[in-house]
């Protein structure tokens, strides 16, 4: 059949089994949103306030499904304020399909009104782009977008299309989606080989990242340490692929990591890295770290291999397909005096003093996690209440805790929220924010009020911005350049305005009577939660030091 | 671990489409590597172009830029070109100015290096020379004892000396 072009971006979406898209119309993009208009019946649209909010909310949504978040925007301004929430997913390798649409071909590169080259922009943080602006190259490059963004480690793809592609006409016929790209093949010396280190060691580690949930291999993470009896260390984007539970957990690991996790690390004589990339805020000094153990990586990316760290074994495949060879390999063992030792570690968590007219932010976790089914996802902002949350956090089961790992984009939270929400409607979604992080893109409050999404909202108020204010203390003889802005924002009334509801707690008391408000409401509610500037993420291991000179207290 | 820096030279089977090079070379530039010298050229196969990059690593870092490069999509292969198995040539074109007494000796030494005189003023003349990076430097050595106002390099092209790496795919 003879469709437009934007019908077949339309009929690619549902190609694609895409419901669900998030964007913001613009000149250039009418086209498109018109044929949206006639497939509103089987395409869903969320509208956000900007479309920084939409790429996150696109994202959020890709990382609690696991399905490719489809964000649309129209060009110039539109494309140009994609580009954080691209790289944001660049960063962290999630799957997302970015469609912007551009001035018609015919003034393309005369510097016509809303005219950038986003490809251009785009091609440092994107796994491939396309810009298209011949009606036949349509459909190939968008199933294309599709098929890179899902194969190997997953990755954004942006589609840039002019205006007059989106109305020519073209002969289509519906199809599957394209093959993935085929996994990397194990290699079978390599397994034998890195079974054989980890059956021999003594003191092994797991270090585990998002590669771990991107390869859907939780399952068989939890058997091989049950089976090996390893203790695990996970990075921030691991968060939930081991239950809080689970003795063997032993937390996050680096700069704001557990006690335990990095002592771990420390003294291990085998640690196994799956799915993790040696970031700088995990091995802090890649000299020392580990510097006792034999070290095993298993990533999907060739690249990452020796990037960052060293590594004496390694095998490129993916994190599931790996395990599911190896584990009948891997015999099943007990490091009594190993184990002990870590689990003694774990024990010696911080305590927090409790206090009835003072909330800390281990409280408030402690008290969150309590209240909600283990089904809740949590999304987060950047900064201190981000390190709270995934350190205080009872987290039980993968991908129920989002977050901006690589780039730390502070105002990620609240699209990503309600794409996560847009994805599970069934599931409670909580975004934890901070006053400094929410007041950046707090504007997509006006989306969750009118998709009337029950997102509760739970600011971290310390009225500083507090990841930096805490370096400043510590590191810059506490002048506290441009940390304190005095702001003025009332966010109880200011929820009102933007028609949603507002609450103030300033204990642990208060905070559990809103919240049980708050698990009533049918629309989104933001919880101001008044806590002391003062109050640290801890441990903190300062940048490029090791475990020896972490900072308990 | 770390090895001292030294010449590198790989050769890269591209996508012949708009913006590859771009792809490429940004690719090298965001991980911090410095290009000597880039030839692009077309292949025998319509649909491919082949790049060759000369440029500065560690043994780590070029393993990470290979990677790193092998990971777009419009790449197919790269692979290194070793001193040992593959051929390499340049082109040098050179503006010397040349009195009519000099140039006897100068033409002695263009002669020596299998060069070619392709243009003659009454006060310059222009030298073409085509050979190996090494012999290009030679000449160059030589030469400058003459007045040279103006040179330009191509850059290295290379192929090896069996194509058993010639497609990954």
């Amino acid at each position: 059949m003879k469709l437009t072009g934007s019908q077949v971006v339309a009929e690619v979406l549902l190609d694609h089994g895409v419901d669900t898209v998030f964007g913001y119309p613009g000149g250039t993009a009418l086209n498109i949103y018109d044929e949206l208009y006639k497939y509103s019946d089987r395409i869903r649209h969320i509208l956000t306030a900007h479309e920084q909010g939409a790429a996150h909310a696109a994202d959020g949504y890709a990382r609690a499904t696991g399905k490719t978040g489809v964000v649309l925007s129209t060009s110039g301004p539109g494309a140009t304020n994609l580009v954080t929430g691209i790289a944001t997913a660049c960063m962290d390798s999630i799957p997302l399909v970015a469609i912007t649409a551009n001035v018609p071909d015919s003034l393309i590169g005369r510097d016509a009104f809303q005219e950038i080259y986003i490809t251009g922009i785009t091609l440092p943080i994107t796994k491939h782009n396309y810009f298209v602006n011949k009606i036949e190259d349509l459909e190939p490059a968008l199933r294309d977008a599709f098929r890179v963004a899902n194969s190997g480690r997953k990755g954004p793809v942006l589609v840039d299309i002019t205006k007059d592609v989106t109305s020519a006409m073209v002969e289509f016929t519906n199809k599957p989606p394209l093959e993935l790209k085929p996994l990397p093949k194990v290699d079978k010396d390599d397994i034998a080989d890195i079974v054989r280190i980890i059956n021999n060691a003594e003191k092994p580690v797991a270090y585990i990242g998002g590669g771990c949930i991107a390869s859907l291999a939780c399952r068989e993470v939890n058997e091989l340490i049950e089976k090996a009896d390893i203790p695990v260390v996970h990075t921030l984007m691991a968060t939930g692929v081991l239950s809080c539970d689970n003795e063997l957990n032993l937390g996050l690991v680096g700069m704001h990591g557990s006690v335990a996790s990095n002592r771990a690390i420390d003294q291990a004589d085998v640690i196994i890295a799956l799915g993790s990339r040696f970031s700088d805020r995990v091995a802090q000094n890649p000299q020392k770290w580990a510097r006792k153990a034999r070290i095993l990586q298993v990533d999907i990316d060739n690249s990452e291999i020796n990037k960052n760290v060293m590594v004496e074994k390694n095998c490129v495949g993916d994190i599931k397909d790996f395990l599911i060879k190896a584990l009948p390999y891997i015999d099943k063992a007990k490091h009594y005096e190993w184990h002990d030792k870590v689990v003694a570690w774990k024990s010696k968590e911080r305590v927090v003093k409790a206090s009835p007219d003072y909330m800390h932010p281990k409280e408030i976790m402690n008290k969150l996690s309590d209240m909600v089914d283990d089904e809740t996802i949590f999304v987060t902002d950047v900064g201190q209440h981000q390190m709270w949350a995934a350190q205080y956090l009872k987290h039980k089961k993968p991908m129920k805790f989002i977050t901006s790992g690589g780039l730390g984009t502070m105002g990620f939270g609240y699209g990503a929220a309600i794409g996560a929400k847009m994805g599970h409607p069934e599931n409670r979604v909580i975004h934890i924010t901070g006053d400094a992080s929410f007041h950046m893109n707090l504007n997509e409050a006006c989306t969750a009020v009118s998709n009337n999404l029950p997102i509760i909202t739970i600011i971290i108020n310390n009225r500083v911005l507090g990841m930096v204010y805490q370096w400043q203390t510590a590191f810059y003889g506490e002048r506290y350049s441009n940390t304190c802005p005095e702001r003025k924002t009332d966010f109880v009334k200011l929820a009102d305005a933007f028609g949603a509801k507002g609450y103030r707690a300033s204990t642990i008391n208060e905070f559990e009577a809103v919240m049980k408000e708050a698990l009533k409401s049918e629309g989104p509610v933001w919880i101001d939660c008044v806590i002391d500037r003062e109050e640290r993420v801890l441990p903190f291991i300062p940048g490029g030091k090791t475990v020896e000179e972490i900072i308990v207290d | 671990m770390y090895k001292p820096l030294r010449k590198e030279i790989v050769s890269v089977l591209v996508l012949n489409q708009a913006n590859v090079l771009t792809r490429v070379v940004s690719n090298f530039g965001r991980r911090g590597f410095n290009i000597d010298s880039l030839t692009v050229s077309a292949t025998n196969d319509p649909d491919l172009s082949r790049i060759t990059i000369v440029f500065n690593a560690t043994e780590q870092s070029m393993q990470q830029i290979i990677t790193q490069t092998e990971k777009l999509e419009v790449v197919k292969s790269i692979f290194i070109l070793n001193r040992e198995n593959s051929l390499y040539r340049e082109l040098l074109l050179l503006k010397v100015n040349a009195t009519e007494k000099e140039r006897t000796s100068i033409k002695e030494i263009v002669d020596i290096y299998r060069g070619k005189i392709v243009d003659l003023s009454r006060e310059s003349m222009i030298i073409e020379l085509t050979g190996t990076p090494e012999k290009i430097d030679g000449f160059m050595e030589v030469i400058s004892a003459h007045d040279v106002v103006e040179v330009c390099r191509t850059g290295i092209t290379g192929i090896e000396s069996n194509a058993r790496n010639a497609k990954k795919n």
